[in-house]
């Protein structure tokens, strides 16, 4: 038994009404490739990941882009990578990047940089 | 205030000679009415494109060539007298619409969609190219603003038609190459003879359709051997005309009855 749905689009995917049954995977002319899209918002800005979405081929990929998400902010360039390009620390290794809290010298916060800056702006001043 | 303030624009419209002005508003009403019509058809799609993200962009084109209508409608009314761009696209009846016979078929399957979207906006561009350098400041203004846009509606087209017809399978390929064969005389109806045009030229408003036809037929066959589609002899083909003096096929009809549906109720509400 398959989904019968109001929507003939959904009909015609057959999709098995007990999930635990399985069923084929569709061909990769059904089932497009992810993209991830960089939105670059002004010239010398980052460009900046914005979302994802499916299109057969890089090309297609940036004529859809520009639409989804060009389309209602300013937009001087888009960047599009196929999701498969981009290697990552998953959320779950998130613990990796959790340091211990007495190593304050390996952070900014660490340096009293502040004060140092105001005494020699101070000296400047005075010179 | 600069030779190119609104007033002085206005002067200009006022003192074209009789002639020239009845043209200039027949140029601005057939573009006007193939992008509204045209407009219409692919607005059909929405919410049944293939794909999600496809949807979304056809539809988005489908609302800029909305845009250019009312562009085109506002500077007949503005500029040259006519009624308010409702009055004008809901108003009028079948035989004052002066729509080419490409945009009032029926969206047929995807393919001809897309084969019709592409040598529709291919047109388009090439006029809005020409108008670009219009001696009629509103006209060529409205050209430097739509550019964008019809950059994008070609690169969509373009793009798409390149994949089914070059890249895609033989299915594909088959439905492309068919849609060609369908639209090709349609397409060439948009260049249709127009009464008065001479006018045009010589006030350097617009060259004509003839050269745009030239141009344009040129695009084509460049396009077309980048995604590897047998280009059609033009000149063995049959225009699609009428469109121009008012006769249309018997699919524009039942398109504007449905367009109309809303204003033939109320013409002065709002939504």
């Amino acid at each position: 038994m398959t989904i019968k749905s109001l929507d003939p689009r959904v009909t015609r995917l057959e999709i098995p009404k007990d999930t635990s049954e399985t069923f084929e995977p569709l061909q990769p002319r059904d089932q497009h490739e992810t993209y991830e899209v960089f939105h670059q918002a002004k010239r010398g800005e980052h460009p900046v990941h914005v979302g994802s979405l499916h299109a057969p081929g890089p090309d297609l990929a940036l004529v859809m882009a520009k639409e989804q998400y060009g389309r209602r902010s300013r937009t001087v360039s888009i960047w599009v990578v196929p999701t498969t390009a981009v290697t990552t620390i998953t959320v779950d290794d998130a613990d990796i990047f959790e340091t211990v809290p007495e190593k304050t010298y390996r952070e900014a916060k660490g340096y009293r940089v502040g004060q140092k800056l105001k005494a020699w702006k101070k000296r400047a001043k005075e010179e | 205030m600069t030779d190119n303030g609104p007033a002085a624009e206005r002067k200009a419209a006022e003192s074209l000679q009789p002639d020239v002005r009845d043209a200039l508003k027949r140029l601005l009403y057939r573009m006007a009415d193939d992008d509204l019509i045209i407009a219409h058809r692919n607005s059909e799609w929405t919410g049944l494109g293939p794909t999600l993200e496809e949807d979304i962009a056809f539809s988005s084109i489908a609302q800029d060539k909305l845009g250019h209508a009312l562009g085109l409608y506002t500077i007949l009314h503005e500029e040259l007298g006519e009624k308010n761009p409702d009055a004008i696209a809901f108003g009028r009846s079948e035989t004052e619409f002066t729509c080419c016979h490409f945009v009032e078929l029926p969206i047929g399957d995807y393919a001809f969609s897309l084969v019709r979207h592409l040598l529709f906006d291919l047109a388009d561009q090439l006029r809005f190219e020409l108008l670009e350098d219009s001696s009629f400041e509103p006209l060529a203004r409205l050209a430097r603003k739509v550019k964008g846009e019809i950059k994008y509606h070609l690169f969509h087209g373009a793009t798409w038609v390149r994949k089914l017809a070059a890249e895609g399978d033989e299915e594909s390929r088959a439905r492309i190459h068919t849609a060609v064969r369908e639209a090709m005389p349609y397409a060439l109806g948009v260049f249709e003879q127009v009464e008065g045009d001479n006018h045009l030229a010589e006030a350097g408003i617009f060259p004509g359709e003839a050269h745009l036809c030239e141009l344009w037929s040129k695009a084509v066959a460049a396009i077309f051997e980048d995604a590897e589609i047998p280009m059609p002899d033009i000149s063995t083909l049959e225009p699609a005309t009428g469109g121009r003096v008012g006769h249309h096929t018997e699919h524009l009809a039942p398109l504007l009855k449905e367009m109309t549906e809303v204003f033939q109720i109320d013409p002065s509400a709002e939504w």
